[in-house]
């Protein structure tokens, strides 16, 4: 089915992953299946990108263990992979960032296929190189586009929690496909938003019309109330934290009491 | 430990095609009974209907058992049961559960040290007992006095109202247990079959085993989702209540 004017599209989803669950899996197959039937994007790859130690969440447990549940979860997949890099920072990095990181790896990626084929378009690629940027995706560069819930598009309004130019730069300069309950008015978060709006053709809405809310705050509880979460994770997932003994009640302690990275960092000054 | 009663929890349905949904009832199901401190539950038959049923879209029972024993091949304490779906007719929920409470009593010569069984339903099954006509006191009476029920519900249904609204079923309250859902996860099997059809992706609603047992046998079509339409199901044609205690 591949068409030469079809987009090459890569899904990054970024978030604590604590622990990862089917319906976080489930968001990167209805975002392709979304994408692919527009006709106009082909999706080649998915990255999940699990949060640093830094970010402070409670119950945040250690990244290493969240990486490799992750890798552990998208093993039967043959296009969703896990993106180390953010886990592995010491500080809470910015979505932006983390974003521009996968962004100049795929860059590099195109750049070595490059040197292999210099010959044939070793020019026309250096021109094309000088595009803008709403016109990457259309050269041999994919474009990347964060994988989201509702949720992270109605957390674009929460005060402190977000830069606003970063919000320009997501959905402006790469894009937001963000998957939405069925019942739920997600377009009216890019209504409300002046930003949103401006680059709501680089917003994509999904409706999700089965139900799915395994949330990993409710996978947690009953892990530590000693219930079953079998089959609301992949079985490797399970395995995992059972030999490992995750998801305690002390674990769930973790930064009670500490302040989210991002909302210490950007109200500082303010208080 | 010792002081509790062994229990196995039966349930019967479609499975058109078996979902984490259903295998994850089961899973709640037995931390609820654990939980009573009453019972321990040494064992979970999923037992698919068969052909005759009569419902739109229906798979072949063969399939339905292969996906099921795919899908459950490795739980370690709930398994397949193929007696009902190769039988001729549709068979009366209750006749099902003597069925396989004569198969543990066989197993375990004596009635004393022999498991309880009781039958795993959705909160949409119990809401059959109070519709007129469709289910025999007598049978309402074995199922939920002499068996017992475990009913897990999702958020919307009111599980209780329907064993306050029946008197039967009143009367053996104690011996229906109410499972709580917290987590909405209505993964239907109606909606994996749409999907299916519409060459749309099932990966983490389904276990991969069945999603490639699927593809391999060329399941679910825009044309088998004709199959039986317009027909009337079994157990109506007939006055009595659908064979599905877990619903799509």
């Amino acid at each position: 089915m591949e068409k030469s004017n079809q987009t090459k599209v890569v899904l990054l989803a970024c978030g604590s992953f604590n622990p990862v669950t089917n319906m976080h899996l489930r968001m990167f197959e209805l975002a392709r299946d979304h994408l692919q039937d527009t006709g106009n994007y082909r999706v080649i790859k998915g990255i999940i990108s699990p949060v640093g130690d830094g970010y402070k969440k409670k119950g945040l447990i250690e990244a290493s263990h969240r990486i490799e549940m992750a890798k552990l979860a998208t093993e039967s997949s043959d296009w969703v992979t896990v993106g180390p890099w953010e886990g592995q920072q010491a500080e809470w990095v910015e979505t932006a960032k983390v974003i521009r990181h996968h962004y100049e790896e795929l860059l590099a990626a195109e750049r070595n296929k490059d040197e292999v084929d210099t010959v044939k378009i070793g020019k026309k690629r250096r021109h094309e190189d000088r595009d803008g940027w709403a016109h990457h995706g259309r050269t041999g560069v994919p474009q990347l586009k964060l994988l989201c819930g509702a949720d992270v598009l109605e957390s674009f309004s929460v005060p402190n929690l977000w830069k606003a130019e970063d919000i320009a730069e997501i959905v402006g300069r790469f894009g937001l496909v963000c998957i939405t309950r069925a019942g739920s008015d997600a377009w009216k978060f890019v209504h409300q938003s002046d930003t949103l709006w401006r680059h709501r053709k680089n917003i994509h809405l999904v409706k999700e019309w089965v139900t799915n809310e395994i949330s990993a705050t409710h996978v947690r509880r009953a892990l530590r109330r000693g219930q079953s979460v079998r089959y609301l994770l992949p079985d490797p997932v399970v395995q995992y934290i059972r030999e490992q003994g995750l998801y305690t009640a002390e674990s769930e302690e973790k930064n009670a009491d500490v302040v989210l990275a991002p909302l210490q960092k950007y109200s500082e000054g303010c208080n | 430990m010792a002081s509790r009663v062994p229990l196995v929890l039966l349930a019967c349905g479609s499975f058109n095609p078996i979902t984490l949904q259903h295998m994850r009832l089961f899973e709640l199901a037995r931390d609820h009974m654990h939980q009573t401190g009453q019972f321990q539950v040494v064992g979970g038959i999923l037992s698919p209907v068969s052909d005759v049923y009569g419902k739109q879209g229906l798979a072949p029972a063969r399939h339905r058992v292969a996906m099921a024993r795919l899908a459950l091949g490795n739980s370690d304490w709930v398994r397949v049961d193929d007696w009902e779906s190769k039988q001729a007719d549709w068979t009366e929920t209750v006749v099902t559960m003597r069925h396989h409470y004569n198969q543990i009593l066989e197993q375990h010569q004596n009635t004393a040290g022999a498991p309880q069984l009781k039958l795993l339903c959705g909160a949409d099954f119990l809401d059959t007992f109070k519709v007129p006509g469709l289910w025999r006191d007598d049978h309402v009476a074995e199922v939920a006095g002499r068996f017992g029920v475990v009913c897990v519900s999702r958020g919307s249904l009111q599980p209780d109202r329907a064993v306050h609204e029946c008197d039967t079923l009143s009367r053996h309250r104690n011996n229906v247990f109410l499972v709580r859902e917290w987590v909405s996860n209505e993964i239907s099997a109606t909606e994996v079959r749409r999907a299916l059809r519409r060459g749309l992706s099932v990966k983490y609603l389904l276990p991969d085993a069945v999603i490639d047992y699927i593809r391999r046998h060329g399941l679910y079509t825009w044309e088998s989702e004709q199959r039986n339409k317009g027909a009337v199901l079994r157990p109506l044609a007939q006055q009595g209540a659908p064979p599905e205690t877990l619903s799509d």
